[in-house]
């Protein structure tokens, strides 16, 4: 058995069969991150409760108490979401220590249907980047190539089932964090519509726009994890209910007869010609398989990167108020009084990019400016949403470039975060809109980089958008590539 | 006290209320008050990283009946804000408030004003929020311990208009509020321990003058006393600044009881950005007009209509009326008793008697009062059946009032009963007599003190258990 | 715009942070670059829009008022940097 490349889904059916156990799994994934952790840094914490949880879950199987598809397979999960007792330090040293008494329900679900959690995953800095390089951990690299960023802020989840170290993962994507990464890394992820995943025990970036979803291989394995997690819960007040995510429908679907619109704007200047042309050629490839393809305008656009870091700066700089080192977390010593206390500690707790955003946040919510800002900010966000919404009435789905290019060199972005932020421009209105949207891997570039597809579904079309990406992994084999020499690389 | 002819007053309230709710406004800790530090907590109400507030139903629907019954507007679409400060009684670094759309608008309440007329004084909003936790300064350390348990419990927060010129007048709009806000069972506004809080802004300018000065909030006052001290004090001092050609400084003051005085907080490095946005982790709150009708429908006579009532009907004096509306708990025991049968006069004259001379003796609130309320009625009954003296009666309120004492049985145990048997009274009586020869012949020479000292002797001898009046006719009759 | 050294300073108050003196150069630059980006956003009309801050129209989510139980002390303060007595401990904060 090639475990090396297996889908969660092929492995959830083998550990059903009795094919292998799920401790064989288990063992399997931590060989794999031994062996390829230390060059690509995606995980922070591996927990050293795996083979019991294994084992744990191995007899929950035979005793048919855990029937989910993913029973028993290992899981990734970004570091951003709690988990009791394990570490939870989002990538910064502010929780550096931090062991929450509660899981995130997402976490949660995903346990109850027997997932086996390997540890945590690297990230941007509180999911503030694009990169994964501002990590107090240090930045996680690009299976495709080490001296690239595997894109962020999920970019540990993204490399790490790249890498082959966990067979699914869970991130996050406030503005682009799951899509931008997978992208990156030629890997499938999906961003839920905003309220279908809880974001209880999701430590907040910008809570309006934040959203759990998987990264996967391909998008039948993120249906099956979507179909445990998109569930109403009454703990996050934001939570919506939904059809969640039929499994058998994605599986059994086709794009024959199904309208795609290509938004023009997607295609202008700033993006990458190869990227592009492969965007494109999946256009071709969905119409020769009997989609209708149609370009349209949506000239609001260029408006959704200054809407987007208006509110999420906003929120972020409220959200990360609570890091004042009395409760959990970074303390800094010596401090001469409170308002020391408070300074000092945030100022050594926090990283450029996160301070860089408080301060805008800080900014566009004074006394003053609110106006002008944040508040113009929400009526941008109400017209994207109603652009997305007239776009609707005549597609299915909406088709374009999850980045403007693929994976960058490390250090590349870090020194001007404005052409950072720029590259957010295709992922941060679906967040404003709050939409389902996902990146399947389309092609390489000629440097050998992934290039993902992005699509996007109207509200609650989630099974929409895999049956599509599912139909077109049927007859494309970029998602089943791995990178080159992944067996030659050894332990340095 | 300073010219009102030269100088007036100006002044807003803030007052913040606790509501009576069973659990915290965004997570199902309890809001009992007291317990060991911490031990009310979660980690949604210690803010915890990645936890979320959940919507406590019972806050916004007793939000909306503090609301109609104080004459307001109800926004039928309302919503959360943040208010975002540091200070570690705020584990979140943000209170979750109202600011752009407050459940309530629009009310007010009706006083009397200085001149004996009445006066409305507006309520310009009421919006929900979340309480801070405590801090306790630990002598030991230097330090600052912080404690959450009041973290979380709901409030309400009632911002009047600048409606009040006198410090009576506030006192007297603060009974109105607490005795509504009782009476509708949205709070205990039991001010010891903090579920009824007022802030004073407060201004003076030239009498006549249309413009109002620069005005100061001062805060911490936990009782009416102090509150009417503080005023006093402030608007004295904004006086004296002014009348030395000084400028008042716009500030937050903490009022000190124990010194009398207020002194203002130290001034914030920057100036206080409160940085309010729509709180992204709830959802808007609807409130449709069926609820609103409802709600109004569910309310109970208020104060207003209850004391209006127990004049026309009940036949009680203006001042008794007015006093026993003042509380719910007054009002309770009031009505319970009434209830059982027992005269409305008998029981306002011993609730604004007794009962009111206990509280004050005891320095509590009326609300505090722990004994069984049908004890009233049953010692008012001893008396009505002549089985005890009202004298004895007072003594065994206190016995019910200070201990909770059934009265019934304390007559018993203490062997208090009026003495029936005449022959046992005349006995007693002719012995006084007996030994008071000089006193006997100082009344029978037309001495009518003489008469007092003796019914005072011959109730001592009986130790109070007779009848006063069968005591002094007894005498008459030995005496000839 | 322009982000000015004061009101550098003056975002760092609020946010509670301090700049490290080498890099707060950079970061009033990096800062005005970005908001000069923003501000291409006052040229949308946005006349007559009512702010829209959550995407979907949800209203009236609500739990019920019935009491769980709370975390035991230890819990609470299980990651406190400083405590003592079951309390957190801060730096004096009294006037
Ligand atoms: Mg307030
Ligand atoms: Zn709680």
């Amino acid at each position: 058995m090639n475990l090396e490349s297996m889908t969660a889904l092929e492995l959830g059916a083998a550990i059903k069969k009795g094919e292998i156990s799920a401790v064989e799994a288990a063992k399997f994934s931590l060989e794999q991150i031994d062996k390829y952790d230390r060059k690509f840094s995606c995980f922070v914490t591996v927990q050293d409760d795996v083979i019991s949880r294994a084992e744990e879950v191995q007899k929950k199987i035979c005793s048919g108490e855990y029937i989910s598809p993913l029973a028993g397979v290992p899981m990734g999960i970004k570091d951003n979401m709690c988990q009791k007792g394990i570490q939870t330090s989002c990538g910064s040293r502010m929780l550096y220590n931090f062991k929450p008494t509660y899981s995130a329900t997402a976490v949660e679900l995903m346990m109850n249907a027997g997932a086996v959690p390997l540890g945590k995953l690297n990230m941007d800095e509180f999911a503030m980047g694009s990169t994964s390089e501002t990590s107090w951990f240090g930045a996680t690299r690009n299976p495709w190539n080490i001296n690239c960023v595997p894109g962020g802020s999920s970019g540990g989840s993204a490399a790490a089932v790249a890498a082959g170290e966990c067979f699914y993962s869970l991130g996050s994507d406030t503005g682009g964090s799951i899509r931008q990464p997978a992208s990156f890394c030629g890997v499938t992820g999906i961003k839920p519509t905003y309220g279908s995943v809880s974001r209880f025990g999701l430590v907040a970036y910008a809570s309006s726009l934040d959203q759990i979803g998987p990264i996967a291989r391909n998008a039948a394995d993120c249906a099956a994890v979507l179909g445990e997690i998109m569930k109403q819960d009454k703990r996050d007040n934001t939570s919506v209910e939904t059809r969640g995510v039929d499994l058998q429908a994605v599986l059994n679907a086709d794009v024959k007869g199904m309208r795609i619109g290509i938004p023009t704007d997607f295609f202008g200047e700033g993006l990458d010609r190869e990227v592009a042309a492969a965007v494109e050629a999946a256009a071709k490839q969905l119409e020769s398989m009997g989609a209708a393809v149609e370009k349209f305008d949506m000239p609001i656009v260029k408006y959704a990167i200054p809407a987007y870091y208006i509110i999420a700066s906003a929120e972020a700089s409220s959200n990360l108020s609570r890091y004042d080192g009395i409760k959990y977390g970074y303390r800094a010593e010596n401090a001469a009084d409170l308002l020391d206390l408070y300074t000092k500690t945030r100022s050594e707790g926090f990283g450029m990019e996160v301070k860089r955003r408080i301060m805008l946040g800080c900014f566009v919510l004074s006394s003053g400016y609110y106006d002008a800002y944040y508040r113009k900010a929400l009526q941008a966000k109400a017209l994207i949403k109603s652009a997305f919404d007239r776009a609707f009435e005549k597609y299915d789905l909406i088709l374009g470039p999850v980045a403007p290019t693929t994976a960058l060199k490390i250090g590349e972005n870090l020194a001007d975060p404005l052409k950072m932020y720029l590259g957010d421009i295709y992922t941060v209105m679906i967040n404003l809109a709050g939409l389902p949207a996902a990146s399947v891997p389309c092609g390489f570039d000629s440097n050998g980089m992934p290039v993902g597809m992005h699509l996007i579904g109207n509200y609650f079309d989630e099974s929409k958008i895999l049956g599509a990406a599912h139909a077109y992994q049927q007859v494309t084999d970029w998602h089943t590539r791995r990178p080159a020499g992944l067996n030659s690389i050894q332990t340095i | 006290m300073y010219n009102t002819k030269v100088w007036e007053t100006v002044m807003g309230l803030e007052v913040h209320v606790e509501l009576a709710t069973k659990t915290k406004i965004f997570c199902s800790c309890t809001t009992e008050f007291g317990g060991a530090p911490n031990t009310h907590c979660c980690p949604i109400c210690t803010g915890m990283p990645g936890v979320l507030p959940s919507l406590n139903r019972a806050v916004v629907e007793y939000a909306t009946k503090a609301g109609l019954a104080l004459n307001c507007e109800i926004t039928r679409y309302n919503k959360f804000d943040r208010k975002n400060y540091f200070y570690p009684d705020l584990p979140k670094a943000y209170q979750i408030s109202q600011l752009y759309l407050p459940i309530c608008r629009n009310g007010g309440i009706e006083i009397e004003a200085e001149d004996g007329g009445k006066k409305i004084i507006g309520i310009h909003e009421i919006h929900m929020e979340e309480d801070a936790g405590k801090l306790v300064h630990d002598p030991s350390t230097g330090s600052t311990m912080v404690d959450y348990n009041r973290c979380g419990v709901p409030l309400i927060e009632i911002v009047s208009e600048p409606d009040f010129r006198s410090a009576n007048e506030v006192v007297r709009y603060l009974e109105k509020l607490k005795a509504i806000l009782q009476f509708i069972g949205v709070s205990d506004c039991k001010m010891q321990e903090g579920s009824l809080r007022a802030d004073v802004n407060l201004s003076v300018h030239p009498a006549g003058s249309e413009k109002f000065g620069t005005r100061t909030e001062m805060k911490n006052m936990n009782s009416f006393k102090a509150i009417v001290r503080a005023i006093n004090y402030e608007a004295k001092r904004q006086i004296d600044v002014l009348e030395h050609g000084g400028e008042v400084i716009q500030e937050t003051r903490r009022w000190d009881d124990s010194r009398d005085a207020s002194f203002a907080m130290r001034s914030k490095e920057d100036a206080q950005d409160y940085k309010y946005f729509p709180e992204p982790d709830l959802i808007p709150i609807e409130i449709s007009e069926e609820v609103i009708a409802e709600t109004k429908k569910s309310l109970p006579e208020l104060p207003e209509a209850k004391r209006q009532r127990y004049i026309s009907e009940l036949g009680l004096s203006e001042y008794d009326a007015s006093q026993l509306t003042t509380s719910k708990a007054l009002v309770d025991l009031f009505e319970q008793n009434l209830a059982a049968g027992y005269p409305a006069k008998e029981l306002a004259n011993w609730i604004m008697g007794e009962v009111m001379h206990m509280l004050s003796d005891s320095g509590r609130e009326p609300e505090d009062m722990a004994f069984d309320y049908g004890y009233l009625g049953s010692l008012i009954g001893m008396v009505q059946k002549n089985e005890i003296t009202r004298n004895t009666a007072k003594k065994v309120f206190k016995a019910v009032f200070e201990e909770g004492c059934d009265p019934v049985k304390f007559v018993e145990e203490h062997n208090l009963k009026t003495v029936t048997d005449t022959g046992a009274v005349k006995a007693a009586i002719e012995e006084v007599v007996a030994a008071n020869q000089k006193s006997a012949e100082e009344y029978r020479s037309g001495k009518e003190k003489a008469l007092q000292y003796l019914i005072g002797q011959s109730m001592r001898a009986l130790r109070g258990k007779a009848d006063p009046q069968t005591v002094t006719a007894i005498l008459k009759e030995i005496l000839g | 715009m322009v982000i000015t050294d004061e009101l550098v300073t003056y975002l760092e108050a609020l946010g509670r942070i301090k700049l490290p003196e080498e890099s707060r150069a950079k970061a009033q630059n990096d800062l005005q670059e970005i908001l000069q980006y923003i501000d291409t956003l006052s040229e949308l009309d946005t006349e007559g829009i009512e702010p829209m801050s959550h995407a979907l129209p949800l209203t009236n989510v609500m739990r019920e008022d019935i009491v769980q139980p709370s975390a035991p002390a230890d819990e609470v303060l299980v990651n406190a940097p400083a405590k003592k007595d079951s309390y957190f401990l801060v730096p004096r904060s009294f006037e």
